[in-house]
């Protein structure tokens, strides 16, 4: 019985070791810090300014934001704000799927789960990952995800960059890049810049995650406390069974 | 208050129903670990009814609203993303539970005899659990929801002559849609749900008509004092009330740690490709089902012999079919004369041993690309064809090693826990 028993818990160990199905990508490690109130809030910049021009975030409101990222009205309004005077609306783009289609070709995806669905390593190394390519239609190109349609929006943060492959048994391998112009970050600087708007992402695809922990942490406890009486008062019932 | 009990005694059974079923039924004392999970299966399906309810009032079932509806309730709704975790996990934990009690159930013989029928209404609540879980993972129209559903829907194309048919009667229309969205809401929030609260009923009315089995599966009711009360059993209430909620705690407890600290699991209780909306042009790289139906989908991919009248599709899905319905079975293929696996001989325990970590295999299996290496030595489509076949070979060579088992004397009286 006991070892049934061992013997399902060694088959179960695994399965949990590899659970859910990674990707076989190697992605960059991001450190994701949502206690980082500031780095938030310089993601949160950077997203505003630079990804919501044309994908949306469609799901997630102004005013949540800002009440969730410390961010008085008048910052919003004045800084965080430009397709809508409304603070209590959905952060939607003002470019129409049509207008889209015709410049990149494909509708921009919104971007309020992205950090769910990829994850904040994928984002994380998709940013980092653009280097100049004249043979696409925009100019540049990504190793993470080729010939996707969307430019380097923070091309001037970064710099531009061309990305060298040497043929190795036929295949196309990169073996490194090679800067064309600096941007104006440095790229610790720039890796910086990234792991703040990964960070919002992070947010931003489950705002919940602020308080989530803390709550949980206090559900903990007090399920502990219950698991202690509710077992002193089983004891106390079963003395006299056996 | 005597007075009030007496005139609703006059009118209304409640304190007969109460001594029968709780003050004066008596369960064996021996009750172990084991023995939490039919108290815990039941605590789950009040959950996922109380919390089903808060997430109906939010959610919309129309392929252009239901993803940003669930979204909604995410991120708008005061504690709206606690009850849908608590309702995506107990999901989930439904399962976890249901699969110990029947392991509970294989392990001490509680489906033989007089007990069969507990074990065949049983059965029929896990088949209508994997309905319910298969018709709700639709609803929130996620890229997964969709796809699985297609693929599973798809399923029923491979019967011959009526296949199609019936697949687009099931869809309501030729691909999964809005039609299909709106009845498997209908089947989630209503059909579903009373058809398990009438079986979970009729499972416990059968329960305490016969008594429970326990741990070293003897009959208690042999050995009765003066009185005619069982000499192993204890009042069900305070005796289980009190332990179960115990057993209740320690559940609730894991339960709220995965709804805080990790609904989505790594990806076993939520999957990624269900963040992103469905997309009737996008495939996600893999479909698989959720982590409680993926023994049967491996053992559907498993038969891969196209060479098979018929075409391989559709003996895949006769075995699923076959895999599931063998569990019914059980009371009439366990030919041995002990219950308890503590008595039983080395035959038994090895079966049940290698069954249960062949299930284990087969759902992991289930998760992933049939043409990979994810254990050793072999693809992972062999692997489970080697799982297929030890699954059936635990049911249909039952008769046989049950059998031959040499078996151990059973005693008069429950040795404890």
């Amino acid at each position: 019985m006991r070892r049934l028993l061992v013997a399902l818990c060694f088959a179960l160990v695994p399965v949990l070791a590899t659970a859910g199905g990674g990707s076989n990508e190697a992605l960059d490690e991001v450190h994701i810090d949502l206690s980082d109130k500031a780095s938030l809030q310089r993601g949160a910049r950077t997203f505003v300014n630079y990804c919501l021009s044309c994908h949306s975030a469609g799901y997630m409101r102004y005013e949540r934001m800002a009440a969730d990222l410390d961010i008085s009205d008048q910052l919003l309004r004045e800084n965080l704000m430009f397709a809508t005077s409304k603070p209590g609306e959905l952060m939607t783009v003002t470019m129409s799927d049509e207008g889209a289609k015709d410049w990149f070709g494909v509708v921009p995806p919104d971007l309020s789960l992205t950090a769910r669905s990829h994850g904040s390593d994928w984002i994380y190394t998709y940013m980092r990952s653009f280097y100049r390519d004249d043979s696409t239609v925009t100019g540049w190109n990504n190793l993470l995800f080729p010939n996707v349609a969307m430019p380097h929006v923070l091309y001037r943060w970064q710099g531009t960059r061309d990305a060298r492959f040497e043929e190795q048994d036929g295949v196309q391998e990169f073996v490194g890049f090679e800067d064309r112009a600096l941007g104006e970050l440095s790229p610790d600087e720039y890796d910086a810049a990234v792991r703040d708007l990964t960070n919002f992402m992070v947010y931003l695809a489950e705002p919940a995650k602020l308080v989530r922990y803390k709550i949980g942490f206090w559900v903990m406890v007090f399920m502990g406390i219950l698991i202690l009486l509710s077992y002193a008062l089983k004891r106390e019932y079963w003395r006299d069974i056996h | 208050m005597a007075k009030l009990m007496d005139w609703i005694d006059d009118r209304f059974p409640a304190t007969k129903v109460w001594q029968e079923h709780m003050a004066q039924y008596y369960a064996p004392k021996n009750f172990n670990f084991w023995y939490y999970f039919g108290s815990l299966a039941l605590l789950v399906l009040v959950l996922q009814i109380a919390t089903g309810i808060v997430l109906t009032m939010h959610y919309k079932p129309d392929v252009s609203l239901a993803f940003a509806s669930v979204e909604y309730t995410m991120r708008d709704v005061p504690a709206g993303w606690f009850m849908r975790y608590l309702h995506s996990t107990g999901a989930s934990m439904f399962f976890v539970v249901v699969y110990l009690h029947m392991f509970r159930a294989m392990l001490y013989g509680s489906y033989k005899g007089p007990r069969e029928l507990i074990w065949l209404l049983g059965m029929v609540i896990y088949i209508a659990l994997m309905a319910e879980a298969f018709f709700g993972y639709l609803l929130p129209w996620g890229n997964m929801s969709y796809w699985g559903a297609q693929v599973i829907i798809s399923l029923f194309g491979a019967i011959p002559w009526i296949g199609e048919g019936l697949a687009e009667w099931i869809r309501g229309d030729f691909v999964v849609s809005d039609a299909t969205l709106n009845r498997f809401f209908a089947f989630h929030v209503i059909l579903l749900p009373l058809l398990l609260a009438l079986l979970v009923y009729l499972h416990i009315v059968a329960l305490h008509k016969v008594g429970s089995n326990n741990p070293d599966g003897i009959e208690i009711k042999k050995q009765k004092d003066a009185e005619g009360k069982p000499l192993d059993g204890v009042p069900f209430h305070p005796y289980y009330t009190v332990k179960d909620f115990f057993g209740v705690s320690v559940f609730m407890a894991l339960l709220l740690a995965i709804v805080f600290f990790a609904p989505e699991l790594d990806g076993w209780f939520l999957e990624k490709d269900n963040f992103e909306p469905a997309d009737i042009l996008q495939t996600p790289p893999e479909i698989v089902p959720l982590w409680y139906l993926t023994p049967y989908y491996s053992i559907l991919r498993a038969v891969t012999f196209e060479w098979l009248p018929g075409g391989a599709k559709l003996w895949g899905v006769l075995a699923m079919g076959f895999a599931i319905v063998l569990f019914f079975f059980l009371p009439w293929l366990d030919r041995s004369k002990v219950r308890s696996i503590r008595y039983r001989g080395w035959m038994y325990k090895t079966m049940l041993t290698l069954f249960a970590v062949n299930f284990v295999m087969l759902g992991y299996l289930g998760t992933k690309n049939p043409g990979y290496v994810d254990l050793i030595w072999f693809k992972n489509v062999v692997w489970a064809q080697i799982g297929l076949v030890i699954y059936f070979a635990f049911f249909l060579l039952m008769p046989i090693y049950t059998k031959l088992d040499r078996t151990k004397p059973e005693p008069d009286r429950v040795t404890g826990p």
